[in-house]
């Protein structure tokens, strides 16, 4: 992308001018086009850790839940103070929506930083495991916290999240994860995919270029936990459990680890598969995870991923 | 379908249900470790599968859980065709799981696994999810996905010792996991095919040089695991005994968590974790922790990880370049 930031400033503009339209738009596509943004920032964040930097993490379903709580809480508990229970105008609402997403997101942040610190010492399958367990830790403390209604939940949330606001997070997630990883720091997150001994060897500090990717993956995943929460207006701590990380594994896995726009497209045809396969509704899971097998065993390489496989052998800088 | 048992309340391992009158805190103690070891003999029996497969290909089986799931069904279905309550009926039962449960492994790796092997560890597992979310959803359409009552295959009774009750299906658990423990030590270490597996385990290029069938040895494997995979879900569903096509999720991650635990591809490592963690977690479930009974299994594996990643009885390899 040659000129990022007119690309963003195109995104934002466009998603401004989409949301014009909203009201004219079916409703039932709407969910879905606002389900498939969601499903957009959650897959290039974790692409950043898993793709990007190649660590393998399970857990991104638990930084989802904690920007989901912290920022539901912040739109419960904190802005009706200022804003008085009815939700002010529109441009208060939209003030304090972003400031509790950013608060989830920071949140999430620091989730990230707590689990990231002590687990990416390890590697590969272990790695995933750890990430796994505090993905699923995480799940219990919130059914275990009375403030975040138990194992029921948070019920209420405003309906703050618009078209607008998936559209432009999603302009915004693939910015900074695009300008990042072409920046000359981001090219540490490639050298430590590569070949993490080589690269310590020339004096980059790996385990800080992981940390950094998992934190800022997590920031962004709390952002998605956020949108969703104001989406779907209750969250639940089991809608975050293993099988919602998994689906975003999966995500990053067909579209080709590290390749943003196959990423993008995998994450669109995932969340319309089971939509689109609705008319069977018994047996689209069943579809589903049959064509997850078969694109495995067919497309290894993942289902967008045209140009990795060739820069490969050329890919040390 | 059966109808609950009304003698349900005795099998479950949920201690506060179990003996009212207990009194002295260490017949409680003990009781709490009887209750810890059946269930941990059945995480065990599931931990054994991941770890062998682990042994051989370096990966981790997530449809292990579901074959798991699959085998209390198998059992479901077979304990109609037999009368409730006998050794025998309840040994046929077992067995049809065990045997079916193989016969599903080698299919899993057949069509599934082994067009992969040479590749990306990390496809094979995003392949092992995709078989076991397939496991999962076609048992919801052909199952059902509400949960249903296991009929009680074996003979029913409490065995009471002082102030300590046993349950015949705890007794029946320990006893069958010990002795499918003891012959799975016996094939692994005194039969030919036992010693090619640990030579794939070991070394798969050098084992193949010297004329072992890898794929032969692979598929053995699978089967092996799946039908201790298949005997665990009989015994978990005769102590839990409703069965759903999900049963096997946490069980199975549980069951993995034991494996590290013990030291992942080391079979003695596998059955100690196990047992570790029943007990463990029927300590905090008998606790007033008990709603976090569910992490802790997560919080060990974290600690053990950070602090031993080969495990309780692992050896440590180092990296080389």
């Amino acid at each position: 992308m040659p000129r990022p930031h007119l690309a963003l400033a195109v995104a934002l503009l466009a998603a401004f001018g989409i949301s014009q339209f909203s009201s004219s738009i079916d409703p039932y596509f709407l969910d879905v086009l606002i389900g498939i943004g969601i499903n957009i920032i959650l897959a290039v964040s974790l692409n950043l850790v898993n793709g990007h930097t190649g660590q393998f993490s399970l857990g991104h379903a638990g930084f989802m839940s904690v920007g989901a709580y912290f920022s539901a809480a912040v739109s419960l508990f904190v802005t009706p103070k200022f804003i008085g229970a009815a939700g002010g105008n529109f441009l208060q609402q939209g003030g304090f929506f972003v400031a509790a997403l950013l608060a989830g997101g920071v949140c999430a942040a620091f989730a990230g930083l707590l689990v990231g610190v002590p687990s990416l010492r390890l590697k590969g399958d272990y790695l995933a495991l750890v990430t796994l367990g505090f993905g699923e830790i995480i799940r219990v403390i919130f059914q275990n916290v009375e403030k975040f209604g138990g194992a029921l939940g948070l019920n209420g949330i405003p309906a703050y999240t618009t078209i607008f606001w998936v559209l432009s997070f999603v302009a915004i997630t693939i910015f900074v994860v695009t300008c990042l990883v072409n920046s000359t720091y981001g090219r540490g997150f490639l050298a430590t995919h590569d070949d993490e001994i080589a690269s310590e060897a020339v004096g980059l500090d790996t385990t800080r270029y992981k940390i950094v990717a998992f934190v800022i993956g997590a920031f962004f995943a709390g952002i998605a936990g956020g949108l969703y929460g104001h989406f779907k207006l209750t969250i639940t701590p089991t809608g975050f459990d293993f099988t919602r990380s998994i689906e975003i594994v999966v995500m990053v896995i067909l579209g080709g680890m590290g390749n943003t726009l196959g990423v993008v497209l995998a994450a669109v045809l995932l969340t319309l598969l089971p939509e689109l396969l609705r008319p069977i509704a018994e047996y689209r899971m069943i579809i589903y995870s049959l064509l997850l097998i078969v694109l495995m065993l067919v497309r290894p390489q993942g289902l967008f991923n045209f140009q990795r496989s060739l820069t490969k052998k050329s890919a040390s800088p | 379908m059966a109808s609950a048992p009304s003698e349900s309340d005795n099998r479950r391992f949920d201690p506060s249900t179990l003996n009212p009158q207990l009194s002295t805190p260490l017949s409680e103690f003990l009781q709490q470790l009887l209750n810890g070891l059946s269930l941990g003999a059945i995480y065990a029996l599931i931990a054994l599968g991941y770890t062998m497969v682990y042994g051989v290909l370096r990966f981790i089986n997530f449809a292990h859980s579901d074959v798991f799931m699959v085998g209390a069904f198998i059992g479901y279905y077979a304990g109609k065709l037999v009368p409730e309550g006998t050794l025998w009926g309840g040994m046929i039962v077992l067995l049809a799981a065990m045997l079916g449960c193989a016969v599903l492994g080698m299919t899993i790796e057949r069509l599934a696994y082994r067009p992969l092997r040479g590749g990306p560890t990390l496809n094979v597992l995003i392949t092992a999810i995709g078989v076991s979310l397939l496991l999962e959803y076609t048992g919801q359409v052909f199952f059902g996905a509400a949960p249903r009552t296991f009929p009680q295959v074996f003979p029913t009774t409490n065995f009471q010792f002082a102030s300590l009750t046993i349950s015949s299906n705890q007794v029946a658990v320990i006893v069958i996991a010990v002795l499918l423990m003891i012959a799975l030590q016996f094939i692994v270490h005194r039969t030919k095919m036992g010693t090619a597996m640990r030579a794939v385990s070991l070394n798969p290029k050098a084992a193949q040089l010297v004329g072992v069938n890898n794929d032969v040895v692979i598929s053995f494997t699978f089967g092996l695991g799946s039908a201790l995979a298949g005997a665990g879900g009989i015994l978990y569903a005769l102590n839990y005994p409703s069965i759903d096509p999900l049963m096997g999720v946490m069980p199975g991650l549980k069951a993995f968590v034991a494996a590290i635990l013990g030291g992942i591809g080391n079979i003695p490592g596998a059955a100690l974790g196990g047992l570790l963690l029943g007990t463990v977690e029927t300590y905090v479930n008998g606790s007033q922790w008990s709603t976090y009974k569910d992490a802790i299994a997560f919080a060990i594996l974290i600690i053990i990880l950070l602090f031993r990643p080969a495990g309780l009885l692992g050896r440590f390899t180092t990296e080389k370049v």
